[in-house]
Formats: C-alpha cells, structure tokens, sequence
C-alpha cells in the first residue's frame, strides 16, 4: 500500500495523492459537488499536473471498478456470480461512524441505500434479525443484505467515507 | 415610465451582461471584469432613471448580499478553523505586503483617511472567483502550489468579515463617542454570530433541512436578506449578516443551498457589478490610468512574493512558486465591494478601483498560462544576481 497523502483543498474538496512506484506523483481529487478528478503529475515538473481527468461520480465508480474496486466490492462481485442481482456482505463500524451509541433505526439505511441490516455479530456474538431500537457501538460486525451498489454503499453510508465535509 | 418601459430597459442591460459572459467564455477569461465595462459602456449609451435605476440599485444590492453568504457557505467552520491555525504565518504576510500599497496609494491621491482604509482593502483581496476559475482552466486543482493559493484566499475572506463590519460602522460616522459605540456594536454581534455559527450552525442546519428544493430555496433567501436587514437596522453591514448565515449553515444543506443558490447569485451578482460600472463617472477614468498601473505594478509584485513564500514553505519548486504568485494577482469582487461602499467619500476611489481590478484581472489570469517561460526568465535572473 503507498503512502496517500490527504490535503484539504478550502472551497474545492480534499486531494489524496502518493508517489507512485513508477517516478510520478498520482492523485485523486474529490470534489464537493462529488466529482472525481484523477491526475498524474509531470515528470520534469513534480509539482504540476500533466494530464488531469474529471469523473462524474458514476463514471468514477465504475472505473475504481474497472481497477478491482475495494475489498468490499470484490467480495460483492464474487458472491453476485453465485445469486444474480443480491449481495450480502460484513460490515464493520469503524471508528469514524457517525452511528456508534445511536440506535438501528437512526441509520434509515433501507430507505438511503435500498440494503438492509439482517443481523449484528458483536464480540463474535451473533443478534439475528435486530429491530430498529437496537443499539449500534463502533467495532459491530453489520450482515448487510441488498442488491451489490446498495451493499456498497451501505458500507460508505455507514461508516461516512462518502461524506467530504 | 410604463411597466413596457421599465422592462425594456432592464432586459436591455441584462441582454448585454448575457453577451458579455457568452464573450468571456470564448476568450476563456471570467466575466468579471466584462461585466464591469458592460456598465460602463451602458452608462455612456443609456440613463437609468427612476424605477428602473431603482431597480437595478437593489439588484446590485442584493448582489452584494449573496455574494457574501455564498463566500460563508464556501467554507465548512472547521476548514476556516485549521486554515487560520495552519497558515497564519502567510496571512500575516499577506495582509501586511498587500494591504499597505493601497493605504500609500490613498495618502498619497491626498484621499480622507476613511477612503484611505477602503482603499487598503481593494488592494489586499485576492479575487477567489478568479483564482479558483484560473486553477479549475488551467487543471491545476492538483498541484503542490494550489492548497496554499487556496487557503491564501479562505484567509483573506476571513479578514475581509471583520473588516467590514469595521469599515461600516466608520462610514456611519458621527462623533467619535457614536462611532466607538458602533464599533463596538458591530463586532460584538459579529464576535456573538459568529461563534454560535460555529458552535450551533449545525441546529440552524438541521432546521433548515426540507425536502422540497422550492421551500429550502424561499427559506434561505428569505433568511439570508432578513438577517442582512437586521445587521444593517443594527449597523453591523448587511453583507456581513449575509456572510453569517452562511458560515452557520453546514453539510448537505449547505451543499443544496449552493446548488440552489448558485443562479440567484450570478445574476444579482452580474448586476452588482454592472450597476457599479454604470455609477462610474467616465470623465474620471483617464486621470486614474496611471495610478492603477503603478498600482497594479506594486501589489502584482506584493502578492507575487506572499505566494511565492507560501508556496516556497510547501516545500514547491521554482515553478510552482511563480505559479502560486501570479495565480493570486488578480483582485475583483470584493474589491469593488469595498470601493462601493465609499464612492462616495471621494470620486476617484471608484475610478480607480475599477481600472485597478481590470489591470489585475487581466494581467493575473495571462501570466499564470506562462509559468513555464517566467521559470526560466527568473532562473537567469538568479544567476545574474
């Protein structure tokens, strides 16, 4: 894994960039509006974008795709071969979430991401089928269950990796 | 004049800012400073008079407004709160380099010391319309240089909010005693909002969070010049309780805000600029060429050195620092904000103002595409020396 960079760019967004293996500083900008620009820079000027492409958000994701997406869509992309059109897959609530001690039913997450929290596994306990009153605490595993981009997003949604500001 | 009229007129001078921007975009320049000479070729063609000058005057006013509370929903609060702790060092050098040419400049026009203090701020503002225009055309969003000309800019916006209040409650004037207590007045409740803007902002957010675009559109406007209003009923500058509405609001409704927002502030904004070229006084222009120019040629050569240093600091090659230098020339709406605020202390200062910002404005956005050439220029330059 390289060393990314973050820097807040005021007004624009945030830039992630690393030094790539190859000799060129890569990065990737998000915009606030939720455009993604990828740039590599210059060779005799490190300093200095050489090429820069702007992504709309579709057009983004299906490109991180086209790269081997994260870990969890991969996962996603294996299970979808086996059942067509659903997705399962374990979500850990990261530190970062805006959810911890909050309950269940705050997430609304059916109704943002069309996926659905079928059982919670904390400290490899499992709650199968937990109400919306259940209580939610960074580090439980969330079985989530939807089609492969709500599960995806479901995962971003949840631990608040979509949310620039 | 009849309603026919009225409307002819106004379609008449927005129709020439349309051509105007059609025209800058073909040039790749922003409309800015074409708006400005729209109004001031306007003011040789037509008068204005009566309802549609009214018109167009509370049109430029509410331009003002919205320019402010789009500059306070630019920024998150704790994206100006890291700014300031980050780069304090380089604010300081800016406001210090870039503040006094303009204070020189109005001693020495013999200006009242009130005009000499406006004339500081027109000379301090970077223009962040162009900046963040020249970056997005030029695909430098991703260079070293740029988080430095950016945060430059969120600094400066930041002084600009306290200076305004400052400034307004001056040119109420009065005795010294009144004055005072104005002053006080408006940087207390700048002080107050603007703490619980950052403290409580995310309460008025979630307020303000409706669903339907229309409503969230009538509720911001509506808030936006209810509390400008006040602020002026109070002598704190309506701008300023514009800026404050949006420092509060934050997060996704912020960001609709924006969305919805965004063409309500160019077309008031378009003929806050236009109204100021039309006020402008024609005859006044020659006279002040000369002082813009060795204007321009000084604070071009201020604001070179404070991006220069900043860019220097992150650790930026020669190149990117004379980038990050010219990127931030420019100076443009709020320059003209300022310098509306006193047109009236002294007929030059609008004159000049609007002959200082389409020199900068020009000359910026020009020598930022030649960061190549000036690299080499100022390697051999450094040899020599």
């Amino acid at each position: 894994m390289p060393r990314i960079e973050e820097t807040s760019l005021p007004g624009v967004g945030r830039r992630f960039d690393f030094d790539a293996e190859y000799g060129k500083r890569v990065g990737v900008i998000t915009h606030r509006d939720g455009k993604r620009e990828v740039f590599v820079a210059s060779r005799e000027d490190p300093d200095a974008c050489a090429e820069t492409i702007m992504l709309t958000p579709e057009e983004a994701e299906a490109v991180a795709d086209l790269l081997g997406g994260s870990t969890v869509t991969r996962q996603v992309t294996t299970l979808t071969n086996e059942i067509e059109g659903l997705a399962i897959d374990w979500i850990t609530l990261e530190n970062t979430t805006p959810f911890h001690a909050r309950l269940l039913g705050d997430t609304m997450l059916r109704t943002h991401t069309g996926a659905s929290i079928v059982a919670i596994v904390r400290d490899g306990v499992a709650i199968p089928a937990p109400g919306p009153a259940q209580a939610l605490l960074s580090g439980d595993v969330l079985v989530v269950v939807g089609t492969p981009n709500g599960v995806v997003r479901a995962a971003r949604y949840l631990n608040a990796s979509m949310q620039g500001e | 004049m009849s309603l026919g009229e009225l409307f002819l007129q106004i379609g008449v001078v927005i129709l020439a800012l349309a051509f105007m921007g059609r025209f800058a975009g073909r040039i790749g320049l922003t409309p800015i400073p074409l708006y400005l000479i729209a109004g001031l070729g306007l003011g040789q063609l037509m008068h204005l008079e009566g309802a549609a000058q009214s018109f167009v005057h509370i049109g430029a006013e509410i331009g003002a407004v919205l320019l402010l509370f789009m500059l306070g929903l630019e920024y998150t609060s704790r994206e100006l709160e890291d700014n300031l702790r980050a780069n304090r060092r380089i604010g300081l050098l800016d406001l210090a380099l870039n503040f006094t040419p303009g204070v020189l400049a109005g001693v020495l026009l013999g200006f009242p010391p009130l005009a000499t203090l406006l004339m500081g701020g027109v000379t301090y503002l970077s223009s962040s319309g162009i900046v963040s225009k020249v970056l997005a055309d030029l695909g430098r969003f991703g260079n070293r240089e740029t988080p430095v000309v950016l945060a430059v800019c969120v600094l400066e916006d930041v002084a600009m909010a306290f200076y305004l209040p400052v400034v307004a409650a001056l040119l109420i004037g009065g005795t010294a005693l009144q004055i005072g207590g104005n002053l006080l007045l408006a940087l207390g409740a700048f002080g107050l909002t603007f703490f619980l803007a950052l403290r409580y902002g995310h309460l008025l957010s979630r307020i303000m969070d409706v669903k339907s675009a229309e409503v969230l559109l009538l509720s911001t406007f509506g808030l936006v010049l209810a509390v400008a209003g006040l602020a002026d009923i109070i002598n704190v500058s309506a701008a300023i309780g514009a800026f404050l509405v949006g420092i509060a609001l934050s997060g996704e409704v912020a960001h609709r805000v924006r969305t919805l927002t965004e063409p309500l502030r160019d077309l008031f904004a378009a003929v806050f600029f236009v109204f100021f070229g039309l006020e402008l006084d024609m005859a006044a222009l020659p006279a002040v060429l000369i002082p813009a120019l060795l204007l321009t040629l000084v604070t071009a050569l201020t604001k070179f050195v404070v991006g220069w240093y900043g860019a220097a600091r992150a650790g930026v090659q020669t190149r990117g620092r004379i980038r990050a230098g010219v990127t931030l020339i420019p100076r443009g709406e709020f320059s003209i904000l300022i310098a509306g605020l006193g047109a009236a202390l002294t007929p030059v200062l609008g004159p000049l103002t609007a002959a200082y910002v389409l020199m900068t404005a020009i000359l910026g956005p020009v020598l930022a595409r030649f960061d190549g050439p000036l690299a080499q220029w100022v390697d051999r330059w450094g040899k020599k020396v």
